[in-house]
């Protein structure tokens, strides 16, 4: 698994059980958001905002990683392929979700803060509030949360379909990603 | 004769500080709550109260309080949640439109602190409830604070679908700061 054309093995846990946690926290938000106030929506934006906590705080230790281990670069054949726009939209593309990693998560729990609802952490762990509670800015806060929420929605989706496109190439891009590969090629 | 009016001038002195009445000042006065929700404490409040007071601070023991608390005026910051308060399940304010504590004796435990006992109603149900206040006199103004736990399902506030209390917690601290003027 020291394959450097590969990403390591931390790097790989980390990216699927984010692809997992963040699909998840899209996904719970726009259906507690959908819910009329009842039982069911108290427990579903809960489980988000864990969810969502969960999300932030592995994507810092996520970027922390990347920083401190390179990851590896583009294969030679798919590097040699892309044009200039696509090299430029691969590394948008990356540093907006992780700039959003980061800032869906912070604005939904500023916008819990401002909302008087702080956020216990698994019902357990007591986060602090960073943010003063005020009607107006939980407004301006619950719609920045919920676009920029949107935004990285339409980035997972980029994301997915230029990963399907250098599948379809077979230019070895996936593979960086995935577990196994390292073992059997080598 | 003048040593005779003074007497009365005294004795009628005396006899208004007896009946000095106390009347609360609600736009000074607050009533808070807290409860928890999965774990985390959430605060309200209520915006609307008032109470009759009999009360002589300086002998609080003749004394009686009836504490009325609108229950349409409840406030957690956020408009569908205090919409929701309103309903059958939660307060019911339509058709409990004041919850009530009923004091039945005031004790003095000290200079500055008093205990009642009296009975609370919410939702047209009676709980014994024994309340610990404290006094601070400033200013001519006397403030009386404490807090007590009350157990939501006590009250059948919060029922149905609502009555899990790793959902909503059970207990529900309310605080009370009131801001009492001497009338004389």
């Amino acid at each position: 698994m020291n394959n450097p054309s590969r990403y390591d093995a931390f790097a790989m846990c980390l990216h699927w059980l984010l692809a997992l946690a963040i699909i998840a926290a899209l996904g719970s938000g726009l259906y507690a958001a959908s819910l009329p106030v009842s039982p069911a929506r108290l427990r579903w934006v809960n489980w988000h905002k864990w969810l969502g906590v969960a999300v932030l705080f592995a994507s810092i230790l996520r970027l922390g990683w990347r920083v401190w281990r390179t990851p590896p670069p583009l294969p030679q054949q798919a590097a040699a392929r892309m044009s200039g726009w696509q090299r430029a939209a691969h590394k948008t593309v990356h540093g907006l979700m992780y700039a959003l990693f980061l800032a869906v998560p912070l604005l939904g729990w500023a916008y819990s803060s401002a909302a008087g609802v702080s956020i216990v952490w698994l019902g357990l762990l007591a986060l602090p509030d960073f943010v003063v509670v005020n009607r107006e800015l939980a407004g301006s806060l619950r719609m920045a949360h919920q676009m920029l929420a949107y935004g990285l929605g339409v980035l997972v989706i980029v994301h997915i379909a230029a990963v399907l496109g250098h599948v379809w190439q077979r230019d070895g891009v996936m593979q960086r990603m995935l577990p196994g590969f390292g073992r059997r090629s080598s | 004769m003048k040593r005779l009016i003074s007497a009365l001038l005294l004795s009628m002195a005396l006899v208004l500080d007896v009946a000095a009445q106390t009347v609360l000042l609600p736009a000074q006065s607050e009533i808070t709550f807290v409860f928890k929700q999965m774990g985390a404490p959430v605060t309200g409040r209520f915006t609307r109260f008032d109470a009759q007071l009999a009360l002589d601070l300086a002998r609080p023991e003749t004394g009686s309080v009836v504490f009325t608390v609108d229950t349409a005026s409840v406030s957690l910051g956020l408009p569908d949640i205090n919409a929701e308060l309103a309903k059958p399940e939660w307060l019911a304010s339509p058709d409990f439109a004041q919850a009530v504590f009923t004091s039945r004796r005031i004790r003095a435990v000290d200079a500055d602190r008093l205990e009642v006992v009296g009975t609370l109603s919410i939702k047209g149900i009676r709980r014994e409830l024994t309340v610990p206040v404290w006094l601070q006199t400033e200013a001519g103004l006397t403030t009386a604070s404490g807090s007590v736990t009350l157990q939501r399902m006590d009250f059948q506030v919060g029922s149905g679908d609502w009555s899990d209390p790793a959902l909503v917690a059970d207990a529900v601290q309310v605080s009370f700061r009131l801001v009492l003027q001497k009338q004389l």
